[in-house]
């Protein structure tokens, strides 16, 4: 079962439908899957979208922060997922750039515990890019 | 110069007790080793060839005095008693503990410094003209917008985990002081109209293949300088190679997709993201620039000073060599050598940084700067003074004069410390200038810079030395290849590879070679090697270098 980690730590997953790839024929999905490498302004954006989980298989592999971002500047308001091998110490960069939630692994969440997910998740404290940006 | 704010301070205990967990955590195997390599990375801490090193910004090489006298500190307390400041204006020490480390952020922290994001993959310290706000040629001082940018960049959250590093360098004035087209980015403020703003420079670089920037924006307004830069960083954390480490820098995206393909990318995501700016990093800007305000220069009686200069020749030499143009009357920039022959270029020990400190205190407005020629600087300092500054360093083995001659070596550490290198540097940067010493000829020689890189990443920017020298690795055995014709400047070249390498017992000679064919073939003493070179053309060096080659063809 994977773990889903949010402000408040460690939830259990709640979204029950399918996830589509952006490739799929089908033309109005609730939620797409996307891979790291996808350039963000090739997602359509359809009305019906609910989810994007975007999955991230090396924590190392920043991509996926940038893509969060250019989804929400493109308008996107739905539920954003960073789905992978993250560290916690990435939950508060995952945050900042957009994402909503991050879903990780049993086996992950069982080495890097909850409390330390929660020592991270005060993201909108000391953040440069709100003092910039407002 | 910049005070940090409660914001800056709250950011920084918070940083620096993250890291301390981190740490703890690594030893405690919750964070493999894997996993904990970015996160001591993204906090300066290097794994070397045998120990762990610290490397420290001087955020665009500033410095006063407490901050100096807390490097000493360092030194002495956690490191063998010195330091090395580096090309992109860090400190580093060579020697420190993993479990002291967390202590010596916390020391650094109560002046205002730290190590944040001094290595690994993401925005580096960004580093300027090391004459800022003191320069007779400046246009405008560019450490209010590196400030500015240190902010934006550290622990940006979308750029912590990009493909490879990325530099960014801004130059203030005429003359490009800060190698601004061999970074990343480069910024180089300019006037049109009354308007302040930048030309920006992207995809410079050096290591295996050595790049030219290529301009990407002629004028970019400055109050449009963060969303643009991020709009730069955005697209290359995007499509950026990372396939392939040595692929990876934009450099080579702009090469592979060509520069127009760039910034048609850049200039769409700019208009996205320029909204998202309202207006706040302006008035933060504002308040930078507040406290970036010219000295208080002071009128003082400089007959001392211009009697020692008649009558003391090793001081006139000193003065003439090492002492630059400044902005105000009667004051001088004072370029203090790291560059002592036989020393280890860019090495300063707690004592040489005390006194440092404490000439600067006396004389010189309390104020310092590292140079990205790996010198100390005195940006302000009254006419008068000079030979008081003179002897205090004289005492110390700090009064070399020979700033911009062919001893002041930028070298990489080198195999003596870098697990990366593949050839010794600060040997050969001793044992050259030592020769240069011998020979007597360093002063007739002139304006030279000489730069020496312990493998192919090119830390010491051999690329663009008008001699570059890189130390390779063949069979166990190192050997060096000479390149000539580069340079660092606005002009901005790569050198070009004159033949085979020489082994470590022949290079000197090389060089010296090299040298003395320079000396026949100048039409005038006015004319430098890189004037003669490019007159000349590699040929005649050529045949200087190997004369045996030359006779046999």
């Amino acid at each position: 079962m994977p773990v889903i980690v949010t402000d408040s730590g460690f939830q259990s997953d709640d979204w029950v439908g399918d996830y589509c790839k952006p490739c799929d024929p089908g033309s109005n999905p609730q939620a797409l899957d996307l891979s790291s490498d996808i350039d963000p302004d090739t997602v359509l954006l359809h009305s019906n979208l609910q989810m994007i989980r975007v999955n991230i298989h090396n924590f190392a592999d920043g991509r996926g922060f940038t893509i969060a971002r250019q989804l929400r500047l493109r308008g996107f308001k739905g539920r954003l997922r960073a789905r992978g091998n993250l560290i916690s110490d990435q939950y508060t960069m995952a945050r900042r750039s957009g994402f909503d939630e991050i879903e990780i692994t049993d086996e992950l969440a069982k080495r890097q515990t909850e409390s330390e997910w929660l020592f991270r998740s005060k993201w909108k404290e000391n953040d440069y890019q709100s003092l910039l940006r407002g | 110069m910049y005070k940090y704010t409660e914001f800056d301070k709250a950011f920084l205990l918070q940083r620096n007790s993250q890291f301390r967990a981190q740490v703890q955590r690594r030893i405690n195997g919750q964070l493999t080793e894997e996993e904990f390599k970015p996160l001591r990375l993204m906090n300066g801490l290097y794994l070397q060839l045998h120990a762990y090193m610290l490397r420290v910004a001087i955020p665009y090489g500033t410095l006063n005095s407490a901050q100096m006298r807390q490097l000493a500190y360092i030194a002495q307390t956690w490191d063998k008693g010195y330091g090395h400041f580096t090309t992109r204006q860090n400190i580093q020490y060579n020697w420190p503990k993993l479990s002291d480390v967390p202590d010596i952020l916390d020391t650094l922290a109560e002046v205002n410094l730290h190590a944040i994001q001094t290595s690994g993959n993401t925005i580096r310290n960004v580093t300027a003209d090391h004459f800022a706000g003191a320069a007779a040629d400046e246009i405008c001082d560019p450490r209010p917008y590196a400030e500015l940018i240190r902010q934006w960049s550290t622990d940006h959250p979308e750029f912590q985990f990009l493909g490879r590093k990325f530099k960014i360098a801004i130059n203030g004035a005429i003359q490009d002081r800060a190698v601004i087209r061999a970074h990343d980015i480069g910024l180089q403020i300019i006037q049109k109209e009354h308007k302040l703003g930048f030309k920006v420079i992207v995809g410079g670089g050096l290591g295996r293949t050595p790049m030219i920037g290529k301009t990407i924006r002629k004028f970019l307004p400055e109050s449009d300088l963060l969303p643009y830069i991020e709009a730069i960083l955005s697209v290359f954390n995007q499509s950026g190679r990372r396939d392939n480490k040595y692929k990876a820098r934009i450099k080579i995206t702009v090469h592979e997709k060509g520069i127009e393909d760039i910034r048609t990318l850049v200039e769409d995501r700019f208009h996205r993201i320029r909204p998202t700016y309202k207006g706040l990093d302006q008035n933060i800007l504002e308040s930078i620039k507040m406290q970036f305000p010219p000295p208080q220069f002071v009128k003082a009686d400089s007959t001392h000073f211009e009697q020692t200069y008649e009558t003391d020749p090793i001081f006139r030499s000193w003065v003439d060599i090492n002492t630059s143009e400044h902005k105000a009357d009667n004051y001088v920039i004072v370029s203090i050598s790291l560059k002592g022959h036989g020393q280890t270029p860019g090495d300063a020990t707690t004592k040489q940084m005390q006194v440092m400190a404490q000439v600067a205190e006396d004389y010189g407005h309390n104020e310092l700067r590292i140079s990205h020629e790996q010198n100390v600087i005195l940006p302000h300092v009254h006419k008068s003074n000079l030979p008081q500054i003179y002897k205090a360093l004289r005492n110390h083995g700090l009064a070399t004069a020979n700033i911009g001659l062919i001893s002041d070596i930028i070298a990489c550490p080198g195999m003596d410390y870098c697990a990366l290198a593949t050839a010794r540097s600060i040997p050969i940067a001793q044992d050259i200038a030592g020769r240069f010493k011998a020979l007597k000829i360093e002063h007739e020689i002139g304006p030279l810079k000489l730069k020496i890189s312990g493998c192919i990443n090119a830390c010491g920017h051999h690329h663009v030395g008008h001699i570059g020298i890189l130390g390779l690795e063949r069979a166990g055995k190192e050997y060096y290849q000479i390149t000539i014709g580069g340079d660092a400047t606005s002009t901005a070249a790569i050198g070009e590879r004159v033949g085979p390498g020489f082994s470590a017992e022949e290079i000197v000679d090389a060089v010296e070679r090299l040298i003395y064919a320079y000396l026949d073939m100048r039409k005038e003493p006015e004319e430098t090697f890189l004037r003669t070179y490019q007159r000349v053309g590699l040929a005649p060096f050529k045949t200087a270098l190997y004369p045996k080659t030359a006779l046999a063809a």
